[in-house]
């Protein structure tokens, strides 16, 4: 599955893909993830962070980029998907943000900006855990794997709309 | 000279100018204070001579002329010939307002021949030319100022004269102009200051983030090679770059006394419009403050001002009735406490009186009566923080226009700080801000727990207590699974800091072979915090968390270390509210608040002992008079001659139950095979108290409310503790009144 996703990264990110939005894309566990390419601020590898107790467990500790004391978030943890392994490859950070807060999500790849499409845009089926449909508006259909479109604001703000709400939501454009 | 130079220099002149207009407004309500005082007539002259020969050169003539009409009142003033009443110091306000207008007017437009907002130059020189020959003999009611100018004539401004920094550009201008021939001693701090772009210091503290990052990977690598020149060239590199990164975040720091130089001025012009007198009195301007934080108190600490001014001053002939000085005071104070910087607001006007705010309340219905009925005076008091609560009698043009208090408050939460109000119907009110410590550079403790670093502010500690072997098993003792250390005498609820964090392996404390003790203090607890270890105090820069973390109350913060690796910051009063020592749904104050009133109207705490007495009963009693808290097994409670004893320590005391005593009922589940037993000691009797529970030990300032029925019910009355009412014992009657005879014999 991860494998594919890369595959299908590069041809996606070929130019000319489209006049859609663009989005950085991520791999966490088996999950192809995109980020509103406007929100991310920069990915850097791993970091020593500093691990804050008592904070939820999505919260692996608190990061030093460049003088600004930076949350980094799970990603999968945040997505419900299972934890990384004890010998796994440390995780990179993708640093997002808005609203002149930074988060930065741990991802277990950085893939390439791509510009999907907007026609093979889609919105969450309910059958998508709720965590995750929580934070994803929908997903784009790229050849041979599916790319989650997660909203940055939303994992910042930490405040993801009920999932509910989320599956009311009507499909949104994304174009910019 | 080309176009854009020629905007630099007026930039540079709007600035300057702006500066100086300020710098007059606190100079001359000083000077109506003292007119005598040569140093601030050189000051207020040399500001008006600057503006005056800067906007001559630069052709804004109609400035220039109101300027020189004010500069030519000065010089008589100076040379003694006049002397500065109020009238004058008004008009010369005056002045200074509408040369700030047009000040405003050249910034919009470029040139100041345009609107001037209301305000007249024309009328304004007439004026002042008046005032010169209006008394060239000086009238009988100023003479008692009148020979002090003679000395002003021959004082020499001295360089420490407050005249404000003028940027060099401004001063080459300056020297240009023929009027230059005055040219005064220049303030030593001129040469020592310079004026910069904010959002220059903003890049600055971007750009030595980064390089604290390069420097950060430079050390891992030069880790990794065995080079012991370049392990040196990287501690010196390392040591620059932290001292550069400390160095440039305090560049942004400012003196709250940037905010309060503006107040002089309007709390002159509030007195005078309500005709009242005020004093205003103003202590630790030089507390710093991060610049952004100093920006959003502003307007808060403005509107406070003039609210006291207008609503909390009483008028002089009030003020004289209710047998107060005459000249109301308006005291600002400013500090650090407890990683907060403070600021008070206080008025010695006529309080908050309750029975209005809470008419009004009602009338605006914010509340219904019914629930007035169940609020305490505090939370009445309160509600002037409501949105759409004003008391103001009459509206006047300054404050009571509704926007107000909501407001403060409002702005205040939003840079994560408090207000409060502590009022004494009568005696004046005080409005209480506390800043976070947000970006501020405060002193802190380093300690660690489970290898990882965490900073104390040291404003909240009071001591490094050290224990070690033995003296960890004889001085840790236990009240009910909580663990005291009885430093000079007094039990110090220990913390500690691992258990606080939630590692759930936590080690009984008695268990461990060393022990380090922070002794804390957080508003009014005292507690002790248990560490792995202690390292040293450095300066560290607040910094604040983000969203996922902010609402940890344990933590305050996060800092950046020398090694570039991140802190936790604790908050103390956190640490104590996780604890259970303070009474978390009060921690957002207010009874914190009614705490330091109440202290602050008796100026003393008591330590109590808080014991359940069956079911649900509260008592407490003084820990001074306790000698030791134990926990004793029923079956050791004996019987002798009729009488409930302990053998204890070989003799034998005497046991009052006090759910016999009091009355109560014994808990019908209770099945504990142990009781605790509050060993009592007093003019040489010694009882012992069996309670149902140990509860707590706090420090209070009490208030017995109301004194329960005489003698023989062995209670001095109640008082609220921890929010909760409160029976204090009175031991000495219980003594007497149950066992006197028999502990008198025993002792």
């Amino acid at each position: 599955m991860a494998r594919e996703a890369t595959a299908t990264l590069d041809m996606a990110a070929g130019p000319g893909a489209g006049e859609g939005a663009q989005f950085c894309t991520f791999r966490v566990a088996d999950l192809l993830v995109g980020i509103d390419v406007q929100r991310v601020q920069e990915v850097i590898r791993f970091q020593e962070m500093t691990p804050v107790p008592l904070a939820s467990e999505e919260v692996r500790g608190l990061i030093n980029l460049r003088g600004q004391i930076v949350t980094a978030i799970d990603l999968r943890h945040t997505l419900g998907l299972p934890g990384r392994g004890e010998d796994a490859e440390p995780p990179m950070n993708a640093v997002i943000r808005c609203d002149e807060e930074a988060v930065s999500l741990l991802v277990d790849e950085a893939g390439d900006v791509v510009e999907p499409p907007e026609q093979d845009f889609e919105p969450i089926p309910s059958i998508v855990p709720a965590q995750l449909r929580a934070l994803s508006s929908g997903a784009y259909k790229l050849d041979g794997t599916l790319l989650l479109v997660l909203d940055a604001e939303r994992i910042i703000r930490n405040d993801p709309e009920s999932p509910a709400a989320a599956a009311a939501r009507p499909t949104r454009s994304h174009h910019q | 000279m080309t176009a854009p130079e020629v905007d630099e220099v007026v930039q540079e002149f709007l600035v300057e100018s702006n500066d100086n207009l300020d710098q007059l407004d606190s100079d001359l309500v000083a000077l109506e204070q003292d007119p005598g005082s040569a140093e601030l007539l050189a000051s207020v002259f040399r500001a008006f001579h600057t503006i005056k020969g800067t906007s001559g050169f630069l052709g804004f003539n109609r400035l220039e002329e109101l300027a020189h009409a004010a500069e030519s009142l000065l010089s008589k003033l100076r040379d003694g010939a006049l002397v500065l009443d109020q009238d004058r110091a008004g008009l010369l306000l005056q002045v200074i307002d509408a040369l700030r207008a047009m000040l405003a007017t050249i910034e919009a437009t470029g040139d100041d021949a345009g609107d001037d907002a209301g305000h007249d130059p024309a009328t304004l020189i007439a004026r002042l030319q008046e005032s010169l020959s209006d008394d060239a003999t000086p009238a009988p009611a100023r003479d008692r100022h009148a020979e002090e100018p003679e000395i002003a004539v021959t004082a020499e401004p001295g360089p420490e004269s407050p005249a404000t920094a003028e940027g060099p550009a401004v001063a080459e201008v300056g020297d240009d102009h023929p009027a230059g021939e005055r040219s005064e001693v220049r303030p030593a701090v001129a040469e020592r200051s310079v004026r910069v772009d904010v959002d220059l210091l903003d890049a600055l503290m971007r750009q030595v983030g980064e390089l604290v990052l390069a420097r950060n990977q430079i050390i891992s690598h030069a880790g990794v090679l065995e080079e012991p020149a370049l392990h040196q060239t990287v501690q010196r590199l390392s040591l620059i770059v932290s001292e550069l990164q400390e160095g440039v975040m305090k560049t942004r720091m400012q003196p709250i006394d940037q905010l309060w130089s503006k107040l002089p001025r309007v709390v002159r012009d509030l007195a005078a419009q309500f005709d009242k007198q005020v004093a205003l009195d103003m202590d630790g301007g030089e507390t710093e403050l991060d610049r952004s934080l100093l920006e959003a108190v502003k307007d808060p600490l403005t509107h406070l001002v003039r609210n006291a001014v207008d609503h909390g001053i009483e008028s002089t002939d009030v003020r004289v009735q209710r047998g107060k000085p005459a000249t109301g005071t308006l005291s600002l104070r400013a500090f650090h406490e407890g990683g907060q910087v403070v600021m008070e607001i206080g008025d010695d006007g006529s309080g908050i009186d309750l029975g209005r705010v809470a008419a009004k309340a009602v009338e605006r219905g914010i509340v219904t009566a019914e629930q007035l009925d169940r609020m305490s005076e505090r939370e009445i008091v309160d509600l002037v923080f409501r949105p759409g609560f004003s008391t103001a009698a009459t509206v006047t043009n300054v404050s009571g226009r509704g926007v107000g208090m909501d407001v403060v408050r409002t702005n205040i939460e939003r840079i994560g700080g408090t207000v409060d109000l502590v009022n004494a119907p009568g005696a004046g009110t005080t409005f209480r801000i506390k800043i976070p410590l947000t970006l501020a550079i405060i002193p802190a403790l380093l300690v660690g727990c489970r290898g990882r670093r965490y900073a104390l502010p040291q404003a909240n500690l009071l001591e490094l207590v050290h224990l070690d072997g033995d003296a960890v098993r004889n001085s840790i003792e236990y009240l009910g699974g909580a663990a005291v250390y009885r430093l000079r005498g007094r039990l110090l609820p220990l913390i500690g800091l691992d258990q606080s964090l939630g590692f759930a392996d936590s080690v009984a404390l008695a268990e461990l072979d060393s022990l380090k003790i922070v002794v804390l203090q957080a508003d009014d607890v005292l507690f002790g915090l248990v560490v792995d270890d202690v390292s040293d105090t450095q300066e560290i820069v607040v910094k604040p968390l983000g969203r996922h973390v902010k609402q940890l109350p344990i933590y305050a913060g996060a800092t950046i270390l020398g090694d570039g690796s991140v802190a936790l910051i604790l908050d103390v009063a956190g640490l104590a509210t996780g604890a259970g020592m303070r009474d978390g749904a009060s921690v957002a104050t207010p009874a914190v608040t009614e705490n330091e009133a109440a202290e602050e109207a008796r100026g003393a705490t008591t330590t109590i002992v808080v014991l359940r007495v069956g079911d649900d009963r509260r008592v407490a009693i003084p820990l001074e008079l306790v000698a030791r808290l134990e926990e004793v097994a029923q079956a050791d409670l004996e019987r002798a001659g009729g009488r409930d004893v302990l053998q204890y320590r070989g003799d034998l005391l005497p046991i009052v139950r006090l759910t016999e005593f009091l009355g109560e009922a014994e808990r019908a589940d209770d099945d504990s095979t142990t009781v605790p037993v509050v060993v009592y000691s007093s003019a040489g009797r010694q009882v012992g108290l069996v309670a149902t529970e140990i509860l707590d030990i706090v420090e209070e300032a009490l208030e017995v409310r109301h004194v329960a029925a005489g003698p023989g019910t062995g209670l001095q009355g109640s008082a609220v503790v921890q929010g909760r009412v409160t029976d204090l014992l009175d031991v000495d009657a219980v003594i007497d009144s149950t066992i006197g005879e028999v502990v008198g014999s025993g002792a």
